[in-house]
């Protein structure tokens, strides 16, 4: 397997009167591609502050992340965001896609943005839409679509680029349990047939059994790493579980 | 730049009645200042028309008239002083009053300027049909374009006068003999005579008839080099006494209210322009500050800050394109339907600087929500920002 991402020592501090907060402390971890992880815990843990970081849309106030071998502490802005069109794709909880764009052309945006708005581009756009189970709604504005549906658009959009890591936030959020679970598993099968790296945050406890790891986040810092075959009523009570050794699961936590 | 280009079509495309709508506001201002731009025109054209076509360089006013036309009295010595100064081609005296033509179908009598000319002096002006003005003191005269066409009067035919003499209006009957083109002095249409006749016709406190030479208003001056214009007024000024000369721009600039006029419709041009700015502003604006997470998330997958410049930017400008040339189709389809008394000109240089600036106040109004596009943080999009 490939690493495609590893953070170390990741801290993110804001100002907060006088001192500072760290809204994230200390977090290590590593990905490899084919993985889907799905990062979890409650209002203010630091997860949703952890994906602006890996999304590049942050940046730390100290550690480092690495993603397919490269260092974003050292890009520009105008790099961050050529890297996240490039390497990174993104789901988010709502307003995923522009209003004003078909399905399709959803999906294919990222290709014009890329400069690869080609027929083998605009083939491989459809069949993901396919794949989706959206061919009969591809001409549809996301108006048209039920949550669920803007949401697989979404996956589509993410995927088409073939990045090294899918980043997802809250992508259950607005949906309801059958249509949440349709989502989350074709995210986590296309995860996994195009070997490319997720991460899922969730409060949706019943999403993480798609994932292979559970990053459990509190207070800023990584409180577990577990799988979904270990007993999860941890997540909710953190004081009965206990914690997984990094070296059984293959994960670089320290 | 392409996707941009293409966000941007995309988005009129299918909200096509939103931006249609706005379009047709542009449009309604670009017709508002193309009117107004127009009116302006016509006004001062109404006013300066005759002065600005006049075939001389310069035009000699007595001293103390302050320029005003119809202050100032030039005698014939003054002329023949003027005449005999090295570098003056030629001269010709020119009278200005107010007199009316009644109708024969018993409407509104016709306003006109009666303006008295030397025959084949500088002042009379060039004919489009029939011939010129022969003997100084017949009974003839060159009626303008507008004047023809109001009265129906052809060459050959009989034009009535009526002007006031003491107490009395008096009728006085000329033949046409030719038709000039538009040749406007003070808001009215323009009838020339000889300047025997002009001092015979025009309005006097008692009636009597006209001198054999008679005084006039001012002198028109046409130079043998009309580029040493300069040279040639300050060689009058010294040799001939109790005149003031002026070139013909400055001439009609003192004619009474020309200045305020012109000065109040360039406000309003100004004013309209930016009720303009405001508008588009305001418009993109508030667009975008409802499309703040949709631009926060398109940043956050990695569209370039120049792709959502180019997209605003466009937007702009396609929607004040459309709104400025549906307006200027309105706004001459409209002057179409108006009488030729109403004094609306589209003159092309004043209209090209009208839409030009209507083109220019798009992309100006539009800039802040430029500017506050390219500020919007993708974090909006994840809900960490604002």
């Amino acid at each position: 397997m490939t690493l495609a991402l590893e953070t170390r020592s990741v801290i993110k501090e804001y100002p907060v009167g006088t001192g500072t907060i760290k809204a994230v402390d200390e977090v290590s971890f590593s990905l490899q591609r084919g993985e889907f992880v799905a990062l979890v815990g409650p209002s203010g843990s630091g997860k949703t502050t952890m994906l602006a970081m890996l999304a590049t849309l942050l940046s730390p106030t100290s550690g480092d992340i690495v993603i397919d071998g490269q260092e974003l502490a050292e890009m520009s802005q105008a790099a961050r965001a050529r890297f996240r069109r490039r390497k990174i794709g993104f789901t988010f909880q709502s307003n995923n896609l522009v209003s004003y764009l078909t399905a399709l052309e959803n999906v294919e945006l990222m290709l014009r943005l890329n400069g690869e708005y080609n027929a083998a581009g605009k083939k491989r756009a459809k069949e993901l839409l396919v794949l989706l189970g959206m061919e009969e709604r591809m001409d549809m504005l996301p108006r048209q679509l039920s949550g669920g549906q803007q949401q697989r658009v979404a996956i589509a959009r993410s995927l088409i680029n073939r990045p090294t890591l899918v980043l997802a936030d809250e992508p259950t959020a607005s949906l309801d349990t059958e249509r949440a679970y349709q989502v989350v598993e074709t995210l986590a099968n296309l995860v996994h047939e195009q070997n490319r790296a997720g991460i899922m945050v969730t409060h949706d406890l019943r999403m993480v059994e798609f994932a292979d790891r559970i990053i459990h986040m509190l207070d800023g810092g990584v409180e577990r790493i577990i799988t979904p075959q270990d007993d999860l009523s941890c997540l909710a009570d953190p004081g009965v579980c206990t914690m997984i050794p990094a070296d059984t699961l293959g994960v670089g936590e320290q | 730049m392409w996707t941009g280009v293409h966000l941007a079509f995309k988005e009129i495309w299918r909200n096509r009645g939103r931006f249609l709508l706005f379009s047709m506001v542009v449009a309604l201002i670009t017709v508002l200042v193309l009117f107004v731009a127009a009116l302006g025109e016509g006004l001062g054209s109404g006013n300066r028309e005759y002065l600005e076509k006049l075939n001389a360089e310069l035009i000699a006013y007595q001293d103390t008239a302050r320029l005003t036309i119809a202050s100032s009295r030039v005698d014939c010595t003054t002329r023949r002083a003027i005449r005999a100064v090295e570098g003056v081609r030629d001269v010709g005296p020119l009278g200005f009053s107010g007199v009316d033509i009644p109708m024969d179908d018993g409407t509104e009598p016709l306003d006109i300027s009666l303006i008295g000319v030397e025959p084949g002096k500088p002042g009379e002006p060039p004919v489009v049909r029939g011939g010129g003005l022969v003997r100084r003191s017949a009974d003839e005269a060159i009626i303008d374009r507008t004047v023809a066409l109001m009265t129906g009067l052809k060459v050959g035919g009989q034009l009535v006068i009526r002007s006031t003499q003491g107490t009395e209006d008096e009728l006085y009957s000329l033949q046409v003999v030719g038709v000039t083109d538009s040749r406007k002095y003070g808001l009215r249409p323009s009838v020339f005579v000889p300047i025997v006749t002009w001092d015979d016709i025009r309005p006097k406190a008692s009636a009597a008839p006209g001198a054999e030479d008679p005084a006039c208003n001012v002198i028109a001056v046409q130079l043998e080099d009309p580029t040493q214009l300069d040279t040639m007024r300050q060689r009058l000024d010294a040799q001939v006494d109790g005149v003031e000369l002026v070139d013909r721009q400055t001439a009609y600039e003192n004619t009474p209210g020309y200045t305020a006029q012109q000065s109040t419709l360039n406000t309003q041009s100004t004013f309209a322009l930016l009720i303009g700015v405001l508008v588009i502003g305001g418009f993109f604006q508030i667009q975008t500050l409802q499309k703040v997470p949709q631009i926060g998330m398109l940043k956050a997958i990695g569209t370039p800050n120049s792709t959502i410049a180019v997209a605003a930017i466009v937007q702009i400008v396609m929607v004040t394109l459309l709104g400025v040339a549906i307006g200027s189709v309105a706004a001459v389809g409209l002057s179409l339907s108006f009488p030729p008394t109403i004094p609306i000109i589209f003159e092309p240089r004043s209209g090209a600087t009208s839409v030009v600036s209507l083109l220019l106040i798009g992309p100006i109004g539009g800039l802040l929500s430029v500017r506050y596009s390219l500020r919007v943080e993708p974090l909006v999009a994840l809900g960490l920002g604002s």
